[in-house]
């Protein structure tokens, strides 16, 4: 299964997401930077973490002016699994992609920590994963998820949302609510707690947590390569 | 003799008092005339204050910092080069430096910090060298002051804000608040990089002819003889020098970082230095002084955003995010094609010459932001000597005096008496102390940095002594993993009181961090905050902590290879907590070896390793709290048991005999009890050991901070084999009881739910920032 890992200038989780595609799934993974036109012959794409044109503007606003991005709606429209994480995640909302938008946390600060996450929508990046939790970190500013209502209503009926911010037992939290420590289950105030979601076609996935910085035991959780496992059978599935 | 350089029709004249202005006293100046056998220009004399300011020339320390260890067979690039390097193995080193950035913190935090963390960075990656971790040692005035949260944010979002968007994980740090820092807050930022030892890089401008490049962001005038305010004390008008602030953009250094990697791995450079303080003056100077030729710039060249900038702006200014690298015969446009991959300016400003001068020619009036400014007819504005500017820059063995202590603290402590009839509350003074500033969690402070990104952060921040990451290193197509023990340490107030024995203890306990993590020290880079040297009483403080490291470096065979000198860190005649700073690079063997600090297992043996307290409160935080200033007698340390005991914890580490591992430091063994409680969410029975001069007060055998101690967790299968072992190094061992239950109970003297000592940890800077 061959991967490309989209390099845009301030990308910084492209290693994260090389590594863990490559060196500990052994996919066939490889950078494609962003001024390339063509993202060659992958079966899926992720869009890494970090802060592609330094945030100005807004993050991730002005990766759309790549050259790559052409190619990457070619992909998105002919059905390809492509993962946005966290900076990825904001170019895809930026780009269209993905509906709503990512805004500053609720508290104001950068926030990196391990949160958990209950799976719900199930698509090429979540299969037969409904109902597990999973032990993630998230490192962002601007993670806050934000839509009206008539989307949040769209996404929830047609199992759009693929994760949850929760407590340890898997439970969603209300608005404010703390874990043991005092520290907030929905960590930057996204809207219905939603830490990751799927396109209409459920083919491209967007989550602010890191999957790919929680894919061996050694980092504190393996938990982020079900997400990776989960796409491999989908790309073998596939006619 | 060469012709006089012109000068600029806004050139200030030149004369004692415009010399003073730029820093440099009387004496100095006349120095410089007779140097140069005339009155230097305007921007001549710009460069030359510039490079005999303290922070540069290092004028008041090089002498005293020449009795440092620096060498070792795991050495591969001691002091004086952009960063530190040693060995790891396989063809690898790790790449290192610290450095302050304080006297801008304080001004402006936000930006202070943000380009202290990019200047550390640069430094590293100029070596050839992908950094792969960051940590930062800092210092606030008290937590009641009114600008102290303002700083701490500032400085902490500052920190983040360079460092996350890079993208290099921030894995650790410390953190103390004293009123001595109220004027003066230290930012020191390390960073660490992965590079092949035979292919490091180095701030030479070699080979005659070869063309000198510019690349990275362009000149303002930001900055402008920063370096000149890091070398003075503050006064009240502080505020004043915001204009002398650099600002950040991490975006533009993370294109720089990859696109100088990229040039490095073509190998077409002679030599490369980043312009860090004192700008496109110092790099040039150094690189050209190192390789012993000379150098001729053309400012018309320099890449520049702003308009009318003089030469002597162009020379002094410190904008952010600029490299000056040398190519090698024919091989430029390998620069030009990597700066036009990640949309990087780049010029070729000049050309190495072989006159042992540093020339810099102009056009009056030239400005290519300027369509009307003349045609380009550049004449000579700075010739000067190299050797003056380098190697032959003054050089003082200032006075020093030993201090009378009587005159800021008193050697008379206060005994501790606080509850009516003597009795003291332990679980009171325990939660209390869990909850002050300089003791309890910092995660208020680390969750705003990203410690994850590139997957490598093994033990994160507040998980172990030490922070451990994994390395990958790649040649030839291959990767290997390598994991690599980081700590940063010092504790002002024992160097206070006695600077050779605390800055013994500084080393001591930064190397033992790296031990408790189970990794083996290599190397040192060393930040050596101080206040005016100018003061024989600071100059005596000064020497001793040089000559302590220097003893603690020998004892535990770990050599400096590199460091940072921060003087005038004063403000109204008020210095600093003397404040040698230290980081340590270690290397565990295997990634399995590692230790955290929480308890783990319900039954496991708790055990003190070390000399048990004789309950000595000299400069402890809790006495210190008590008596509301630092006093006593300095604790001490013996070096050969504190290696003893290193050895044998380095030893323990490799069996995999431990559960965890805490060494007793800030708030004694009480809050080294607690903590390995609070993060392994479990609670212990132990007893107290005996103190070693007979009875002594519980509180004083808690919260004495006498060094060279460690508190560890195994299983009871392994008892016989730890004490064998620890009998075997002649460490004392003496097991307090056992690992369990929902409480801390010392002895019965204090019963304390380790739900209680985790709200009161958690809660320690809440005060300072809600």
């Amino acid at each position: 299964m061959r991967i490309a890992v989209i390099q845009f200038p301030g990308s910084n989780a492209d290693w994260d997401a090389l590594h863990a595609t490559r060196d500990v799934l052994g996919l066939d993974a490889r950078y494609v930077f962003h001024k390339e036109s063509n993202l060659g012959d992958v079966d899926a794409v992720v869009i890494p973490g970090g802060f592609s044109y330094g945030d100005y503007l807004r993050p991730g606003a002005i990766a759309g002016s790549s050259p790559i991005v052409a190619d990457l709606r070619r992909f998105v429209d002919n059905g390809g699994p492509v993962l946005g994480i966290c900076n990825g995640f904001q170019v895809l909302t930026e780009l269209g992609l993905l509906p709503g938008a990512l805004t500053r946390n609720a508290h104001l600060r950068f926030e990196c920590r391990m949160v958990h996450l209950a799976i719900e929508g199930e698509g090429p990046f979540t299969q037969g994963l409904h109902g597990r939790v999973l032990r993630v970190p998230i490192a962002h500013a601007d993670g806050r998820y934000q839509c009206d209502d008539a989307t949040y209503a769209k996404l929830e009926s047609e199992g759009r949302i693929a994760m949850r911010y929760c407590d340890p037992s898997g439970a969603v939290p209300a608005a404010e609510e703390t874990d043991a420590e005092g520290l907030p289950l929905n960590p930057n105030g996204s809207r219905g707690a939603i830490a990751g979601l799927y396109s209409e076609k459920k083919n491209v996935l967007g989550m602010m947590p890191h999957p790919e910085r929680a894919s061996e035991a050694i980092l504190g959780s393996a938990d982020g390569r079900l997400l990776f496992e989960s796409l491999i059978a989908h790309v073998g599935a596939r006619p | 003799m060469s012709a006089v350089p012109v000068s600029l029709p806004t050139d200030r004249p030149v004369d004692e008092a415009l010399a003073k202005e730029f820093g440099l006293n009387a004496e100095e100046y006349a120095r410089a005339i007779a140097s140069l056998g005339r009155q230097p220009t305007y921007a001549e004399l710009g460069v030359i204050s510039v490079m005999w300011s303290e922070h540069c020339s290092y004028k008041s320390s090089r002498v005293h910092l020449a009795r440092l260890p620096t060498e070792g067979p795991q050495v591969v690039q001691g002091p004086g080069e952009n960063a530190g390097a040693v060995d790891i193995g396989d063809g690898f080193c790790a790449v290192f430096k610290m450095e302050s950035h304080n006297h801008p913190s304080y001004i402006e935090p936000y930006q202070g910090a943000a380009t202290g963390v990019g200047g550390i960075l640069r430094d590293v990656f100029t070596m050839g060298a992908r950094p792969i971790a960051s940590m930062n040692s800092l210092r606030f005035g008290r937590a009641d002051h009114p600008k102290t949260p303002h700083l701490l944010r500032g400085v902490v979002a500052g920190i983040g804000g360079y460092g996350n968007c890079i993208g290099v994980p921030t894995v650790g740090g410390e953190v103390q608040f004293d009123a001595s820092y109220d004027g003066n807050i230290l930012v020191n930022a390390f960073t660490v990089g992965i590079a092949r030892s035979e292919e490091l890089f180095f701030g030479v401008a070699s080979g005659v002819g070869n063309a000198v490049m510019y690349v990275g962001a362009r000149t303002g005038r930001d900055g402008i003889h920063g370096a000149t305010m890091a070398s003075a004390e503050f006064a009240e008008d502080t505020e004043t020098q915001r204009p002398t602030m650099q600002v950040g953009d991490p975006f533009m250094e993370k294109l720089l970082l990859e696109a100088c990697l990229e040039i490095f791995a073509s190998d077409c450079l002679e030599g490369v230095q980043d312009m860090g303080a004192a700008g496109l003056t110092s790099s040039s100077i150094e690189m050209a002084a190192r390789a012993g030729t000379g150098l001729e710039l053309d400012l018309d060249a320099i890449p520049r955003r702003t308009e009318k900038l003089t030469p002597y702006e162009m020379l002094l200014s410190e904008s952010q995010e600029r490299m000056l690298m040398v190519a090698k015969p024919g091989r430029e446009q390998e620069v030009f094609d990597a700066c036009a991959k990640w949309d990087l300016e780049v010029a070729i400003v000049g050309r190495v010459t072989d006159t042992g001068r540093f020339i810099c020619k102009a056009t009056p009036g030239y400005d290519p932001l300027d369509d009307a400014s003349p045609r380009p007819a550049p004449e000579v504005v700075v010739d000067l000597p190299l050797g003056m500017l380098a190697d032959e820059a003054p050089k003082y063995d200032r006075p020093q005096k030993e201090p009378a202590m009587t005159s800021r603290t008193t050697l008379e402590m206060t005994p501790v008496s606080i509850a009516p009839g003597g009795k003291v509350d332990v679980q009171k003074e325990l939660l209390g102390l869990l909850g002050s500033p300089n003791i309890g969690s910092r995660r208020w402070i680390w969750r705003q940095f990203d410690h994850v990104v590139r997957d490598g952060t093994i033990v994160g921040p507040g998980q172990g002594d030490a922070a451990v990451v994994r390395a990958f290193c790649e040649h030839e197509g291959k990767t290997i993993e390598k994991f690599l023990a980081l700590s940063v340490d010092c504790n002002g107030r024992h160097v206070e009181l006695d600077p050779f024995a605390g800055a013994a203890m500084a080393v001591a306990e930064c190397a033992r961090n790296i031990t408790c993590v189970g990794g083996l020290p290599l190397a040192l880079t060393d930040c050596l905050n101080f206040g005016n040297p100018e003061v024989p009483e600071t100059m005596w403080r000064i020497a001793r902590a040089i000559d302590g490291l220097a003893a603690a470096c020998r004892a535990l065979s770990v050599p400096v290879v590199s460091g940072n000198v921060s003087l005038y860190n004063e403000t109204d005649g008020r210095p600093i907590l003397p404040t040698p700073t230290v980081a340590i690079v270690g290397q565990l063997e295997d990634v399995a070896h590692r230790l955290t600090l929480g308890f783990r297992r319900e039954g496991d043996l708790v055990a003190h390793l070390g000399v048990p307290s004789r309950g000595a409160l000299g400069g402890s935080e809790w006495h210190t709290q008590k008596q509301g200033r630092v006093a006593g007698e300095c604790v001490g340390i013996d070096l050969d048991a504190e290696l003893r005991l290193q050895g044998l914890m380095h030893t323990l580490a490799k069996a995999g005999l431990l559960a965890s591992a805490h060494d007793v430091s800030d708030g004694g063994l009480g809050v080294c009890l607690a903590e390995s409680c609070i993060e392994g969410r479990i609670g212990a029975r132990v007893r107290l050991p005996e103190g070693s001069a007979g009875p002594a007060e519980t509180t004083d055998l808690l919260f004495s901070e006498e060094p060279s101690r460690v508190v560890v967790s195994f299983s009871d299968d392994h008892r016989a084999e730890v004490e064998r072992l620890a009998r075997e190094a002649s460490v004392p061992i003496a097991v307090l009881g056992l690992v369990g239950g929902g409480a801390l109970d010392l002895d019965g003297v204090a019963v304390v739910p380790v739900t209680a000592l985790a709200d009161a940890h958690r809660a320690a800077l809440d005060a300072i920032v809600g």
